[in-house]
């Protein structure tokens, strides 16, 4: 009785993938997650390809976490993140990178720097719009760009030049339509760094062309050598720049998912709207563990820091041996090396040596222009594995070159 | 000390077999000077001895290890330093410290079995004259030892693959 009535007839679409919207539809995987199907159920692989450290977060953040819980700390918190974390991000960025931020309505805690990418693109991007992003990049900037309707223009950076953007690469690539210019320097894949006077021409083009900058500098302290020089921190440069950053990296804290963003008040605020309309505010349970890190964590930092440094040293130099050019990474925990002397493109280079050499590492193809021919090794692994490894690449090269 | 002799011993207290060549490649600095640097520590003794550390309980699991509180009278004219080297000389003695508060030394004493520790104790330990005092507390379980956890059951738990 009750389903006698007549609905109307639906045309039912032909596959669920016919429900999607196109802009969802013209997501495509990153290359990173089809190399990892590649790795994944292998033995014996050392893994060169792991983009986090190898240290588990400092015991003391872990436990000033459990603590929080165990006095009930399991609430919301104000959109932004609490106000004491705020400060703490404000003192910190001022303490290391010289740039000053109100932390009432200036700085926003987010889910992570990817969080903080994605509301910025968001906030920023009209259809249309032409978002520069040099390359080789971390992998989400040019898909998040075009979710949201921008137009991402890559710029191809080069090993010769250690992978800096230069002013004329950048000049190039400009059009009316630009708008927003994505930096990330210490850069991931290439370990790449910009220092002041590297910046002072790209600052100049940013003024000059009334672009917006995505500072994503979520490595600012694994720089090794010198100073991170902040792209905010540049003459001018403070109002125009969003400075994206985290914990991340700097102290262990990936899967905590704890990032920020800085920035000109009218640009944080229509970030805070849509991070308040679809996140609410980051975990509280990460927002203390934020806050114990960067109150007593610092001396941890500089040690994980000094151990990134020696290992980079100890990388770079065991590629030059085994006759793979290498630029030297300034920043990061990851070198770049060039495998075009082999004849062998990046990705079957990496797939040979994953299955004939058991090593994993990440095609440098995945990350954009430029990247072809190279290969992401991250050295954040133990000593001994990444002896291990160098000497299996070793042999793998000599074997390819026989073959030749 | 110098900035790089403590860096050297940070590598290798984290592994001792790590050569001049790999710790002057991690430090940045020439082969010779960590070689002069390594000698010179070895020389004044701040470099002991190169051994390896082992979970003894999984050589032989029945071993006995004991720490003992003792307190003493000490000597005049040589303090503790007498009776300490006294006890230390015993092979069956791992260490020795002189300690502030309620007792004078902390012993560690390794024995096949319990009694063979409490015999050490009331048989040579106790006997030495100046010995007022022992206090002997069996060690169950080695959960740590000088920064080294014994077990380690989780290993690397990252994903293999990460962008």
């Amino acid at each position: 009785m009750i389903n006698e009535q007549q609905t109307a007839p639906v045309n039912r679409r032909a596959s669920f993938a016919d429900y999607l919207a196109p802009q969802a539809r013209s997501l495509k995987p990153s290359g990173i997650r089809r190399f990892f199907d590649l790795v994944s159920g292998r033995k014996d692989v050392i893994t060169l390809g792991v983009g986090e450290p190898d240290f588990v977060t400092p015991w003391h953040v872990r436990d000033a976490c459990v603590a929080s819980l165990e006095n009930g700390k399991t609430q919301y918190t104000s959109n932004a993140g609490m106000p004491e974390l705020r400060e703490a991000i404000g003192g910190y960025l001022n303490d290391r990178f010289n740039v000053t931020y109100n932390p009432a309505d200036e700085i926003l805690v987010t889910v992570g720097g990817s969080e903080a990418i994605d509301l910025a693109l968001r906030a920023l991007i009209a259809p249309g719009d032409e978002i520069l992003i040099p390359e080789p990049c971390y992998i989400s900037y040019s898909p998040i760009t075009t979710l949201t309707g921008g137009v991402a223009v890559g710029i191809e950076t080069l090993a010769q030049d250690a992978f800096k953007l230069r002013a004329e690469q950048l000049k190039a690539a400009i059009t009316p339509r630009s708008k927003v210019l994505i930096l990330c320097y210490p850069s991931n894949p290439t370990g790449g760094v910009m220092t002041y006077d590297d910046w002072l021409p790209i600052a100049k083009l940013v003024e000059e062309n009334d672009l917006i900058v995505i500072s994503d500098e979520i490595y600012a302290e694994l720089s090794y050598g010198q100073k991170h020089v902040s792209f905010a921190a540049m003459p001018g440069m403070r109002d125009r720049t969003i400075l994206v950053s985290g914990f991340s990296k700097a102290f262990a804290m990936t899967g905590w998912r704890m990032g920020y963003a800085c920035g000109h008040p009218e640009i944080i605020s229509a970030m805070l709207r849509i991070h308040q309309y679809t996140v609410m505010c980051a975990p509280i349970m990460g927002q203390v563990a934020a806050l114990e890190a960067l109150t007593n964590g610092m001396e941890e930092m500089e040690r994980m820091i000094e151990s990134y440094n020696q290992r980079r040293r100890l990388v770079v130099k065991g590629f030059r041996e085994i006759g793979l050019e290498c630029h030297e990474p300034q920043g990061a925990f990851y070198a770049f090396p060039s495998v075009k002397s082999t004849g062998l493109s990046s990705e079957v280079f990496a797939e040979r040596l994953l299955t004939e050499g058991n090593v994993a590492a990440v095609p440098g193809n995945v990350f954009g222009l430029g990247g072809e021919g190279h290969l992401r090794c991250s050295y954040a692994t133990s000593v001994s594995q990444l002896n291990e490894a160098i000497e299996r690449i070793g042999k793998f090269v000599e074997r390819v070159r026989n073959e030749g | 000390m110098s900035d790089l002799k403590m860096k050297i011993l940070d590598l290798l207290k984290e592994d001792a077999r790590r050569d001049a060549e790999l710790i002057a490649t991690m430090l940045d600095v020439q082969v010779d000077v960590v070689k002069r640097e390594i000698a010179e520590m070895e020389n004044d003794h701040l470099i002991v001895k190169y051994a390896a550390v082992v979970n003894w309980s999984k050589v032989h699991d029945e071993t006995v290890t004991a720490l003992i509180e003792v307190q003493i009278t000490p000597e005049r004219g040589r303090g503790f330093e007498g009776i300490a080297e006294r006890i230390y000389l015993y092979p069956e003695v791992k260490s020795v410290y002189l300690m502030s508060g309620a007792y004078d030394l902390l012993v560690e004493v390794e024995g096949k079995t319990l009694k063979e520790v409490a015999s050490f104790v009331s048989n040579k330990l106790s006997p030495i004259d100046l010995v007022l005092s022992t206090k002997t507390f069996f060690i169950l379980k080695k959960y740590k030892q000088d920064g080294i956890i014994f077990d380690e059951s989780v290993g690397d738990q990252r994903l293999m693959i990460s962008p």
